[in-house]
C-alpha cells in the first residue's frame, strides 16, 4: 500500500502526485518515443493507429465519460476535422495551421450544432447525434466537387519546416508526430479535470440540478463539452485521414462512431488510460481476428465478422464490466495491494442509491 | 431591509396550488425555520428561491436585487447556496471534487487558461483548496476527502452536501430538511453546525425542518406553511402552541410525535 502524505495543495493540483508515478509515466514517454528503434515499421504503423484512435477516442471520452452525454455522431466530426484540415493544406496553408485550424473550425461547428441537439436527454440525443453521422456520409457525396465525394481524395503530403511525413519511406517520423499530438492532447484532457472546467462537466454528468444550484451554466458547459469534444476527435479525424493517404465518405461511415463508443466503453468510461486501452483494442482486434479464421476457416472470409464481435464485445462490457479495462485494472491492482486481505465482496457493485431529479 | 423579501408569491402545479400569496423576509443573521405538514409548499419556496420555478406572481429579492430577472446558474453568484431534500451530490466524484464544485462561484479564469492551466489558475486553485479545507475540517469530513460519493453513508453524504454549500461562503444558507434520516448523534452535531454556521461565519440561514426539537433550538423564527398559505408565524414555541398549527399536524402527528421522541430519546 501506498500512503500520500500531502504537504501542500499542489499534490493535489499538480499532474501527479509523487515521483513515483512521475518517474513512472516519464519511463512510459520514452519507451513510447524509442518505440521505432524496437519494433518493424508495420507493427509501427500499427502502433501509429493506435494513437490516432486513441486522439478520436479522447475526444468521445470527454463528451461521455466526462459530462455524461452520448453521441453516436463523432464520425462526422472526424469527417470534419480531416476535409477541413486537407483543404485548408490545398489552399496552401502550411500543415500544422491547417491541422490546429482543422480542430478549431470542427470545435466551434460541434459547439453550434450542440445547442440545439443538448436540450435531448440520453437515448433522444443518441438518435439525434447518430442522424448526424448519416447525413455526415450524405454530405460528403453531395459536395463531390470538394470532397471527392465516393471517388475519395487522396491527402497531401505533410511537411513541418520541410521536413516530410510520409508513412513508408519514414513511418517513424509519422509515429513520432501522432505521438506528439496524443501527449499534447492528454495533457489538455488533464488539465481540464483539475480545473474548474472539469469538475463542471462532472458536475452536469452526475447531477444537472445541483450543478445549476451551484451554479453551473449547464447548457452552456454541454456546449462547450460538446465543442472541447468534436474539436479534439476532428484532430484524431484528420490525422486519420492524412495517415490512410486516400479517404472518402466511407471512411468515416457511422460505423466509425459505433467503434469509438465501443472502444471508450470496453477501455473504461471516464478514464484516460480507458481511451487507450479502447484504442489498442479497435486496432488489435481485427488482425486478431483474422488470424483466428485464417486457422480455423482457412482463409474463408466471414462477412460482418468484425462488426458483430465489435457490438458482442461492447455488450459483454456493458454487462458484465460496466468501468471497462480500466476498471477491471483498478480492481486487480487494489487486490494486489491488499493481498492476502482482500475480500471476495470488495467489488460488488455499490446499489447507488436512487438518482432522483425531482426537486421535491 | 430584509436580506431575502419574498412578496405575495403564488405558484401552482396544473390544479395543485403548491404556494399561495407567500410573503416572508428573512433578516440577516437571522435562523429561519420553515415548518409544516408533507406536501405543504416548503420544498417549493427553495426551489422558488432557486430560480427553478418562476412563480405566477409576486416578486423575491436578496439584498435589494430582484432574484426574478436572473437565471438559476446566477443565483448563487449572488450568495445562495442550498442543500436538497433527496441529497444531491456529484456522485461520481469525491468528497474533494464535490466541495471544489462549491467554489464554482469564485472561478475567474476562462475555458482556455483553464485548458493551458495558465499560473492564474493554479493561484485560484490554491485559493478554493486552501477554503475546502476549511470547510472539511469544521465539518470533521478528513477521513472521507478522497473517498466517491458513491460509496459513502447517508449521514455522511448529508454532511458533504452541507459542506458543498459552505464551499461556496454564501451569505444566505437554504437547508432542506438537514437532520431528516439523521441518528441522534448526527442530529446532535447538524445543530453545533448550524450554531456555529450562524455564529462564526455570520451566515443567515433558512431551513425547513420537521424535527421541532431542533428547530427550537437553532431557529428564531418560524414560518408554518399548511397548503401552501402561511398559517402562523413568530418564535419556535409561539407557532408551536398555535392552534391552527396544531390543526394543521391533527392526524399527521407530526409535530407531537418527532419532538417527543426526539425529547425523549435525550
Ligand atoms: N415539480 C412538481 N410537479 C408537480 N407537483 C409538484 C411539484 N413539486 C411539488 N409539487 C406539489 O406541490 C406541493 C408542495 O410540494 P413540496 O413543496 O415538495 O412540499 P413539502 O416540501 O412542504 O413537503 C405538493 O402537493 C406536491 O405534490
Ligand atoms: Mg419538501
Amino acid at each position: 500500500m501506498r500512503f500520500h502524505f500531502k504537504t501542500s495543495y499542489d499534490t493535489d493540483i499538480d499532474l501527479f502526485p509523487d515521483w513515483g508515478k512521475r518517474g513512472l509515466y516519464l519511463a512510459l514517454l520514452a519507451l513510447a518515443a524509442g518505440l521505432p528503434f524496437l519494433i518493424n515499421d508495420f507493427y509501427l504503423g500499427e502502433a501509429t493507429n493506435v494513437l490516432i484512435w486513441a486522439v478520436a477516442g479522447l475526444g468521445l471520452m470527454l463528451l461521455t465519460g466526462q459530462t455524461g452525454q452520448v453521441s453516436l455522431g463523432h464520425s462526422a466530426f472526424m469527417a470534419l476535422g480531416c476535409y477541413t484540415c486537407v483543404l485548408l493544406m490545398e489552399a496552401g496553408a502550411p500543415f500544422v495551421v491547417a491541422f490546429v485550424l482543422a480542430g478549431l473550425i470542427t470545435g466551434v461547428v460541434g459547439a453550434a450544432i450542440a445547442v440545439p441537439a443538448l436540450r435531448l436527454h440520453g437515448v433522444y440525443l443518441a438518435i439525434a447525434t447518430l442522424a448526424l453521422a448519416i447525413l455526415a456520409d450524405d454530405l460528403i457525396v453531395l459536395l463531390a466537387p470538394w470532397t471527392g465525394g465516393v471517388n475519395g481524395k487522396y491527402a497531401p503530403a505533410v511537411t513541418i519546416l520541410g521536413l516530410q511525413f510520409n508513412r513508408w519511406s519514414n513511418p517513424a517520423a509519422w509515429y513520432w508526430l501522432a505521438l506528439v499530438v496524443v501527449v499534447l492532447v492528454t495533457w489538455a484532457y488533464r488539465n481540464i479535470l483539475r480545473t474548474p472546467l472539469g469538475r463542471s462537466f462532472a458536475a452536469v454528468r452526475d447531477s444537472e440540478i445541483s450543478a445549476q444550484a451551484m451554479g453551473v451554466d449547464v447548457a452552456r458547459t454541454k456546449t462547450m463539452a460538446f465543442g472541447l469534444s468534436c474539436a479534439i476527435t476532428g484532430l484524431g479525424g484528420a490525422l486519420m485521414g492524412l495517415f490512410s493517404e486516400v479517404f472518402n465518405n466511407e471512411t468515416f461511415g457511422f460505423l466509425i462512431s459505433i467503434q469509438l463508443v465501443m472502444m471508450i466503453v470496453v477501455g473504461g468510461l471516464g478514464f484516460i488510460h480507458g481511451a487507450f486501452l479502447g484504442a489498442i483494442v479497435i486496432s488489435f482486434l481485427p488482425q486478431l481476428l483474422s488470424i483466428v479464421t485464417d486457422t480455423l476457416g482457412r482463409g474463408v472470409a466471414i462477412p460482418g465478422l468484425e462488426s458483430a464481435v465489435f457490438g458482442g464485445l461492447l455488450i459483454l462490457f456493458i454487462l458484465f464490466e460496466p468501468m471497462g479495462l480500466y476498471g477491471r485494472w483498478l480492481k486487480i491492482r487494489v487486490w494486489l495491494e491488499l493481498f492476502p486481505f482482500a475480500r471476495k465482496d470488495m467489488f460488488r457493485r455499490q446499489k447507488s442509491y436512487l438518482k432522483t431529479e425531482r426537486l421535491r | 431591509m430584509s436580506l431575502l423579501d419574498i412578496r405575495d408569491v403564488t405558484l401552482k402545479f396544473g390544479g395543485v396550488t403548491a404556494v399561495n400569496a407567500l410573503s416572508l423576509s428573512v433578516e440577516e443573521g437571522q435562523v429561519f425555520a420553515l415548518v409544516g405538514p408533507n406536501g405543504a409548499g416548503k420544498s417549493t419556496v427553495f426551489n422558488l428561491i432557486s430560480r427553478f420555478y418562476t412563480p405566477f406572481g409576486g416578486s423575491i429579492r436578496f439584498d435589494g436585487t430582484d432574484l426574478l430577472a436572473l437565471p438559476s446558474h446566477r443565483v448563487p453568484s449572488l450568495g445562495i447556496a442550498r442543500t436538497f431534500q433527496n441529497i444531491e451530490l456529484f456522485h461520481q466524484a469525491t468528497v474533494l471534487q464535490n466541495l471544489l464544485v462549491g467554489r464554482h462561484r469564485h472561478r475567474r479564469a476562462g475555458m482556455v487558461e483553464n485548458i493551458l492551466f495558465t499560473p492564474r489558475v493554479r493561484e485560484e486553485e490554491r485559493a478554493h483548496r486552501a477554503a475546502v479545507e476549511e470547510v472539511i475540517d469544521f465539518l470533521d469530513l478528513q477521513p472521507y476527502r478522497d473517498q466517491r460519493i458513491a460509496g459513502l453513508p447517508y449521514g455522511v453524504r448529508k454532511v458533504v452536501e452541507l459542506g458543498r454549500a459552505l464551499a461556496s461562503k454564501p451569505r444566505l444558507l437554504l437547508l432542506d430538511e438537514p437532520a431528516s434520516g439523521l441518528s441522534v448523534e448526527e442530529t446532535q452535531n447538524m445543530r453545533w453546525w448550524i450554531d456555529d454556521i450562524r455564529r462564526q461565519m455570520g451566515i443567515t440561514v433558512l431551513m425547513v425542518e420537521h424535527d421541532m426539537g431542533l428547530v427550537a433550538k437553532v431557529c428564531d423564527r418560524v414560518l408554518a406553511l399548511d397548503g401552501g398559505r402561511m398559517i402562523a408565524i413568530g418564535t419556535p414555541a409561539e407557532v408551536q402552541s398555535h392552534p391552527d398549527v396544531i390543526a394543521a399536524y391533527l392526524g399527521t402527528g407530526a409535530i407531537s410525535k418527532t419532538a417527543d421522541a426526539k425529547g425523549a430519546r435525550r
